[in-house]
């Protein structure tokens, strides 16, 4: 028996071999699907944006990383998360040096600013668009019409349009469900939503394909599937309540189900571990209130969509669902003080 | 379940739990025990040397009562016990002390110590002393014996056996609870001894009821040693109401805690013992040793230990005895090469080892042996991405996350007041969950080290 060197530590000395590398690089995977459906509806312009939020995300990561004389972060798929899921929620010919500064307010402001990785209150992604929301109103809510013939022979001028000019209003944009439903009472058919045969942001368009991404990652136990259930089913359960009351004042529950942001922010946007409460319960209730603030801003509220303020909005209390519910110790009977 | 919501609700928490039979939360970490489980216990041979800590328990180091150069016979006491939380040592080989002198322990500390060469041709044979029966001796007759005998726990805790037995003014006991979960990965040496020692358990049970009055056992055994659970059941004596009960297989339910709710629904109160749901736990070898050497006054001079893991050859149940020089144990079962690391105990919550120079003592439940084809150092520790799994593997509901968060701000305080650190056990399931790779139970561990030096002060 030759022994050079013993190593020791302490217990325990099995780990399960799970890496946090490993869950945000299957999370890539399973938006992938929803990448692909984005270019095959919306053409080089979707491809162009998602791919340019990526870019900036990644590149202001490593960036701040570098100025603050840390080692890069890249490499843990974060800010690759962050990239397409800004790129996703942004209409499909926005402008990309808007979506560029999109990408770099995300990780400075919304990642980087916190402390990076494990440490931001909010979503990035959706601190992001919500700055260029409230900077660039008008581009944000131009759409584009789903399926166009051209569009994977053209560049829409409004996707290049020069750095911090307004692009031009391109005259074949098409309303999205939900606007076309709140400013003129049209409501669409739900299985072009299911299929993403409507028009929107680039990545929300496909029901189907957000939903099997989210039981990929579920099923690997990346997902928390209380989130995307509570929320779900809060919009559902209230606005089931309101069709039944008024059906033609209010929109159908699976209209509210499907069209939007809904799915993709349920799925993958209020699933973020950093910014979500820890326990079980604390998640359900965090779920609850966001998905009665979706319905509460879609109907009452003056913008036709609500999910990203609705999970902005749960994010800030998640800190405080965590600091009132926490499991009860065992062997203690009483309620801690918190 | 959750406070948030449930105020008082104890009743309908044991409902549950008993439905479940088992307790909440904890791991499920690879078993591993396939390459020994099926191995009868073998009988070691003596090494030439036996290095023997005086102090192998946790409590009052034991008096030495021999000299250099002296005569022992196997069996003969070495050190008496000094005071009620000690236990006496006894001669694992008949031989001549060579030399009473400090010996490295596996904390890296040296003890004082014996270093007993065995005779050349030394024998099984032993001293034997007074038995205790059990018919006729009482509860206080028990314990005496049991702490004459030596005897500690040897499912790894090493805490004076008769200690834990002896039942404060003004509690009782209903259950005792015999822990054969044995949920440490890799280890099967309470499961070779279920197979192969059940007369010895049956009749330390007897010893123990007499002693701590309680109304019945139960032998809590995980459902991945079922062939012992039938075993043991198919032989049950009339005389004393004993059980076997199988429990699903889930880490940490070898912990006294964990196993007092998976069979009996109850809780232990925070900072409490398990006497106060009058309830007692005794690790299933060390019921079969009591049985096995009260009846004769016999100390306890070996014990079986699972010798296991990739680096080693011929993988096995040994029934070794105390004192044996780890690194002629491995010699003995042939250690590969490339070895990397060596722990005692299992691998959850056993402790590495920096020098095979030291030797088995009593609390001994295993050597696991790694290659380095094995081992992988995670390469970098991120940040918390307060994904939840620690706070769902917390066998005690505490939030892991939180805690290492405070740990690393220093707030040790808080932690114990707020976060109810002090109540950690360290079973690691935290830090074995975290993808993160945080040393979490390894903050704790010194987390408490603090609190308690500052209690102290």
């Amino acid at each position: 028996m030759s022994v050079q060197t013993l190593n020791i530590s302490t217990s325990p000395h099995l780990t399960k071999g799970l890496s946090t590398e490993t869950i945000m690089f299957h999370v890539v995977l399973a938006m992938l699907p929803m990448v692909f459906f984005a270019i095959y509806s919306f053409g080089f312009n979707a491809a162009l944006v998602i791919f340019t939020a990526v870019v900036s995300c990644v590149l202001t990561e490593h960036v701040l990383c570098r100025i603050s004389k840390k080692p890069t972060t890249i490499g843990d798929w974060s800010a690759t998360i962050t990239g397409i899921l800004l790129g996703l929620t942004l209409p499909p010919i926005f402008p990309l040096w808007m979506t560029f500064l999109g990408g770099v307010i995300a990780i400075a402001m919304g990642k980087f600013l916190f402390g990076g990785l494990g440490y931001n209150a909010f979503n990035p992604a959706l601190v992001g668009r919500a700055i260029l929301q409230a900077a660039f109103p008008v581009a944000i809510t131009t759409w584009y019409g789903a399926f166009q013939l051209d569009r994977f022979s053209t560049i829409n001028a409004s996707v290049l349009a020069f750095p911090f000019t307004e692009p031009i209003v391109d005259g074949t944009t098409g309303a999205t469900p939900l606007s076309a439903f709140k400013f003129d009472g049209v409501t669409t058919d739900a299985t072009d939503l299911a299929f993403g045969l409507v028009s929107g942001s680039a990545g929300e368009t496909s029901a189907i394909l957000i939903i099997l991404g989210g039981l990929y990652l579920i099923r690997r136990g990346f997902m928390n599937w209380r989130i995307p259930m509570a929320i779900l089913l809060t919009v559902f359960v209230f606005s089931g309540l309101l069709f039944w009351i008024d059906p033609v004042k209010y929109p159908s529950p699976l209209f509210m189900l499907l069209s939007g942001g809904l799915m993709l922010g349920a799925v993958f946007m209020a699933t973020d571990m950093v910014a979500s409460p820890i326990t079980s319960l604390g998640v359900v209730i965090y779920g609850i209130i966001i998905g009665a603030l979706v319905v509460v801003i879609r109907i009452w509220g003056g913008l036709p969509e609500g999910v990203m303020y609705a999970i902005l909005l749960g994010n800030a209390i998640s800190p405080h669902i965590d600091r009132l519910i926490r499991y009860r110790v065992y062997g203690t009977s009483k309620l801690q003080k918190s | 379940m959750i406070n948030g919501l449930k105020g008082e609700k104890n009743s309908i928490d044991a409902v549950l739990t008993l439905h479940r039979h088992t307790f909440r939360h904890g791991v499920h970490p690879p078993e591993n025990k396939e390459d020994t489980n099926g191995l009868p216990i073998r009988r070691f041979p003596f090494s030439p040397l036996i290095i023997l800590p005086v102090a192998q328990h946790l409590g009052a180091p034991s008096k030495l009562v021999v000299k250099e150069g002296q005569e022992v016979v196997r069996g003969q006491l070495l050190a008496e016990a000094d005071g009620y939380v000690s236990v006496p040592l006894h001669a694992p080989v008949t031989g001549k002390i060579r030399k009473i002198a400090n010996v490295p322990t596996i904390s890296g500390k040296m003890v004082p110590g014996i270093y007993l060469e065995a005779a050349p041709s030394s024998t099984q044979e032993l001293i034997e002393g007074e038995g205790v029966d059990y018919h006729t001796a009482t509860p206080d007759e028990i314990l005496a014996g049991v702490q004459n005998a030596g005897i500690v726990g040897l499912g790894g805790a090493a805490f004076p056996t008769h200690a834990k037995l002896k039942i404060p003014e003004g509690k009782h006991c209903d259950d005792l609870i015999i822990n054969g979960i044995e949920c440490e990965p890799y280890l099967t040496t309470d499961h070779r001894v279920m197979l192969e020692q059940p007369n010895d358990i049956f009749m330390g049970i007897r010893y123990l009821l007499k002693s701590t009055g309680a109304k019945r056992a139960i032998i809590g055994i995980e459902a991945n040693k079922q062939d012992a659970a039938d075993f043991l059941s198919g032989r049950l004596p009339d005389d004393i109401p004993v059980t076997v009960e199988v429990v699903p297989v889930k880490y940490p339910q070898g912990a006294e805690k964990m196993l007092i709710t998976a069979l009996l629904g109850k809780e232990v109160p925070s900072g409490g013992l398990p006497i106060d749901v009058h309830a007692v736990v005794v690790n299933v070898a060390t019921t079969a040793e009591i049985g096995r050497l009260l009846p004769h006054g016999r100390g306890i001079q070996e014990r079986v230990i699972t010798i296991t893991g990739p680096g080693v050859n011929k993988k096995g149940n040994y029934l070794i005895p105390i004192g044996t020089p780890l690194r002629y144990a491995l010699d003995q079962v042939e250690v590969n090469g490339r070895i990397s690391e060596v722990y005692m105990g299992g691998p959850m919550m056993g402790v590495a080892v920096s020098n095979l120079d030291i030797s088995i003592v009593k609390g001994t439940s295993g050597i696991v042996v790694f290659t380095d084809q094995e081992v992988s150092r995670p390469d970098r520790i991120y940040p918390c991405i307060k994904c939840g799994a620690c706070v769902d593997a917390c066998p005690l509901s505490l939030n892991p996350s939180k805690l290492g968060i405070l740990a690393k701000f220093e707030a040790y305080d808080e932690m114990a007041k707020e976060y109810h650190l002090m109540d950690c056990f360290e079973c690691g399931s935290c830090s074995y969950v975290c993808p993160s790779h945080i040393p979490l139970v390894q903050y704790f561990r010194l987390s408490k080290s603090i609190v308690r030096k500052r209690k102290a002060s």
